[in-house]
This record gives C-alpha cells, sequence and structure tokens, in this order.
C-alpha cells in the first residue's frame, strides 16, 4: 500500500500534461467531423424517399446502438481487412472517423429538432418570395435553426471529450495512455491517474459553466423581448386596453 | 374583355377525406381587386393559397398569366409541374400573411432586400434604396435598421406588405391579414392597402373579414360558402343587395 506522494506527483504531472495536446487535439478533430457530417445526416432524412429513409434511419440506429469502442475495433482492425473498400487506418484518423462518425448521428438529430422548430410560416414566406431551395436553407432556415442549437451542440463536445480516451486502445496516446505508461514505469498508478481524473475535471466543469451562460445568452436573444430602441406598441398596450 | 391575369378552371381540393373546395371557377383581370368572403372553413384560404403554390389542387387548373401553374409540359403531355416550373410562374405572385411570417434573424430593411438580391439578384445598392423607398410607403422609414420583435403588429404587418410589393408581383394576395391585430392597429393596415389599391396596376385578392373595407375598395367579391363560390358580384351586388340565403345570413353577423 502506498502513501500519497507529492514529489512523484509532481514528477509525474508534466509527463501527463504533454498528452493534452493530442486529447483536446482529437476531442476537436472529432467534433469537427461531427459537426460537419451531421449536415450529412440531415440531408439524407430529406431526401423524399421511403427506401433511403428507411436505409438512412437504420444506419443510425446502428451506429448509435453499438458501442463506440466496438466501432473504433472495427475501424482500426477489421475495416483494413473488408474485401475492396479496406485500407489500414492510423490510429489517429480511425478515432476520428470512429468516434467523428458516432457522435454526427446525434449532432444529426440537434440540428433536426433546429429546424423542426423553424415556423412553418418562414417555409412558406420563403417560398412567397420565390427563394430555390438552396437559398431558403442558407439565408432562411439554417441561420434561424442553428443558433438555438449551439448549448446543446456544446454539451456533445463535452461528452466527446470525456469519450476520447477510448481512443488509447487503438494506440493514440493521450493523456490517459502516459499516466498509464508513467504509472507501469514506476509501480505506482496512483498518482498519474488522479491527475487524469483531474485534467478531466478541470477542463470539463468550466467548458460546462461557459455552455450554461451561452445557453441563458442565447434564451434572452431568441426570446425576442430586448428592444434597444422604443418600446414596442403591443407591449404597452396592456395600459391602454 | 382582357385576357385575365389568373384563371380558376374547374379547380378541386381535399385535404385527405375532407373536401375543402368543389369546382371553383375564377377569372382575375389584371388590375382588378377580388375580396373573398365568407364564414371560416370555407375555403377562402386556400383558395389564395393554391395560387401562392402552398398546396397543390387535386384536380382542375390554375392558369397564371397564359402558364399553367401546377401542371407543365414534358414529351408531349401535361405532368405535374416541378419545382422548377413553380418557381418560373410563382415570381408574378405576392403575399401577405395574416401571421406576418417576418424572417426574426433580419433587420426590417434586410427583410425587404433579402428576396430583391437572393431571388431577383438585384445589386446590393438598387436594393436597398428600393427598400427603402418602398419601407417609407408604407410609413416605416425611420424603422428600418429594427428587427420585427421591436415593432408592433401593425407596424410588422406593413413590412410584410414592403416585402411582397417590392417584388413588384403582378398578383398580390392578403390573406386575412388584419385578423391577428390588436383592432387599434387594424386601421393602419387597411390604410396602407387601400393606397396600394388606389395605384391601380396590380390585380389584388384580398380573403378578408372587413365588410366595410372589401365593400369600399373590392370590384368584385366572392362570397365562399361550403367549398363552392355561392355568389359573386359587384360589392354594392353581392353586400347590399344579396340573393343567396346563407349570404344574408352571414351578412347579418356584421350587421349590415
Amino acid at each position: 500500500m502506498n502513501n500519497w506522494d507529492w514529489s512523484y506527483f509532481l514528477e509525474a504531472f508534466p509527463f501527463v500534461v504533454t498528452g493534452l495536446k493530442i486529447t483536446i487535439g482529437l476531442t476537436f478533430a472529432c467534433f469537427l467531423f461531427a459537426l460537419v457530417f451531421g449536415f450529412f445526416w440531415v440531408f439524407m432524412r430529406n431526401i423524399p424517399s421511403k427506401i433511403v429513409q428507411w436505409v438512412v434511419v437504420w444506419t443510425m440506429e446502428f451506429i448509435r446502438s453499438t458501442p463506440p469502442l466496438v466501432q473504433l475495433f472495427f475501424l482500426y482492425y477489421a475495416f483494413p481487412m473488408v474485401p475492396g473498400i479496406g485500407v489500414a487506418l492510423s490510429p489517429f484518423t480511425s478515432a476520428v472517423l470512429g468516434l467523428g462518425i458516432h457522435f454526427s448521428t446525434y449532432i444529426g438529430e440537434v440540428y433536426r429538432s433546429g429546424i423542426e422548430a423553424v415556423e412553418k410560416g418562414q417555409w412558406e414566406a420563403a417560398k412567397a418570395l420565390n427563394f430555390s431551395t438552396r437559398e431558403k436553407w442558407f439565408k432562411i432556415i439554417l441561420p434561424q435553426a442553428i443558433p438555438p442549437t449551439i448549448p446543446m451542440l456544446g454539451n456533445y463536445l463535452i461528452i466527446l471529450f470525456k469519450e476520447v480516451p477510448l481512443a488509447s486502445t487503438i494506440g493514440v496516446v493521450g493523456i490517459l495512455q502516459l499516466a498509464k505508461d508513467f504509472g507501469a514505469q514506476h509501480f505506482n498508478y496512483l498518482e498519474p491517474l488522479t491527475i487524469v481524473a483531474m485534467l478531466f475535471l478541470v477542463l470539463s466543469y468550466p467548458s460546462a459553466l461557459l455552455i450554461n451562460k451561452l445557453e441563458q445568452k442565447l434564451n434572452r436573444r431568441f426570446d425576442k423581448n430586448e428592444p434597444t430602441g422604443s418600446k414596442p406598441l403591443s407591449e404597452s398596450k396592456g395600459v391602454v386596453s | 374583355m382582357a385576357k385575365p391575369i389568373v384563371s380558376y378552371k374547374d379547380v378541386h381540393k381535399s385535404f385527405g377525406d375532407v373536401k375543402v373546395l368543389t369546382g371553383i371557377d375564377l377569372d382575375i383581370q389584371p388590375a382588378e381587386k377580388v375580396a373573398v368572403i365568407g364564414p371560416s372553413g370555407s375555403g377562402k384560404t386556400t383558395i389564395i393559397r393554391m395560387l401562392m403554390t402552398l398546396e397543390e389542387p387535386t384536380s382542375g387548373d390554375i392558369i397564371v398569366d397564359g402558364e399553367n401553374l401546377w401542371k407543365m409540359e414534358k414529351s408531349g403531355k401535361m405532368v405535374r409541374a416541378n419545382e422548377k416550373h413553380l418557381r418560373e410562374v410563382r415570381g408574378d405572385i405576392g403575399m401577405v400573411f395574416q401571421h406576418f411570417n417576418l424572417f426574426p434573424h433580419m433587420t426590417i430593411l434586410e427583410n425587404c432586400m433579402t428576396a430583391l438580391t437572393n431571388v431577383k439578384k438585384v445589386d446590393k445598392e438598387t436594393a436597398k434604396k428600393d427598400s427603402i423607398d418602398m419601407l417609407e410607403k408604407v410609413g416605416l422609414g425611420d424603422h428600418v435598421e429594427k428587427y420585427p420583435q421591436q415593432l408592433s403588429g401593425g407596424q410588422k404587418q406593413r413590412v410584410a406588405m414592403a416585402r411582397a410589393l417590392v417584388m413588384k408581383p403582378k398578383v398580390m394576395l392578403f390573406d386575412e391579414v388584419t385578423s391577428a391585430l390588436d383592432p387599434e392597429l387594424v386601421g393602419e393596415v387597411l390604410e396602407v392597402i387601400r393606397d396600394i389599391a388606389k395605384e391601380g396596376e396590380m390585380a389584388m385578392v384580398l380573403v378578408t373579414h372587413e365588410m366595410d373595407f372589401a365593400l369600399d375598395i373590392a370590384d368584385k367579391v366572392l362570397f365562399l360558402d361550403g367549398g363552392v363560390i355561392a355568389e359573386q358580384g359587384t360589392p354594392q351586388e353581392v353586400i347590399e343587395n344579396p340573393e343567396n340565403e346563407r349570404l344574408q345570413d352571414f351578412l347579418h353577423r356584421f350587421n349590415r
């Protein structure tokens, strides 16, 4: 049984921290991939064909119902052996694809909820003004649909951050793997793994607070109740009538 | 008689099993002002929504300036119109909605400009100038930098009119544009419509519950009941000397 050893802690700390670059880098790479690929799901689900719908919905369901770890293993170990299309992927690329695709299914749903929240009248106004499909999406619908979903997207970023250590199982060396290596060398895991837990806490928690703030700010903006100029007549009518 | 700008030919519309419109035949002349009245659920709004391509007729034809709106020719046969065809024909038509449907993420000016620059590909300077002119015309020249949520209902509806007018449609549709307004704000909106009507060139179809207003500006009044045009004629014929019994009842409720 070991006692807590501060000098060992201080020795391990700088070593483990170097892994942050990979851990954070991988988080953002996966997130970016998921943000872009999320639109792919939205696009596919808007194709008016029963067959396409069926295929897309079940593919998404399949991806969500399989553990990300299984997907990572499949991409890294099994995908190179798939006849015809299989290619060997680097650990980092496998992790970006694996976690990126997994999270894109959630993010696609977030986009969809945002789009569905846009009032029917907005679509009709866009049609009445004769917008093309493309212009309608980029000028009218998405600018209204996406900003309110930013807090939800932020939450997924934090969840993703906490899933990224999975990538150490296929050889992406982030803080967790470094801590494990360091512990193995010195036959003592207590301090290095505590450092990992601390780092995750220190990064996740303030991000969550930040997202909370952002959410409040967006709510205020989208509740549309803060005129900068004159008070709208519709608000003062209670006094008159 | 001049060639009509819009013709409905035996148009039917059902939503599922519910028949909303039955055999609508109607000609609208260029510059003609048509008021559509009738009890709620009589299909008034559906008539203009089909013309704006927001609802597809179950059967029949709607002709806009010589073009069949919902059908197009493809290798010698008339087939269901695709979006490209609809876009070509729809450009002649503008609409103002009951609930305004302004774009909340844009200023008043941007609301007016967006279709000019994005749809008509007008250059930014011209679009801005035209939009400001139009906003001044509806009495909102001082509000161009505000967002819709900062305006009253009446102001919003006037912006919606400017946004539609600036596209210079040949036919303007008004879908119960005062129904969602507080009573004290109805007047300012009707005033603007009256001004537009006086200018003349554009055909207008107004679905409305404002009987006095309909009488005042319309060249033709349609009374819709149970999905058919039960009576039509000049305002004097329809409102002052109604023949149809249901219409008499209906007008009674408006104290006429």
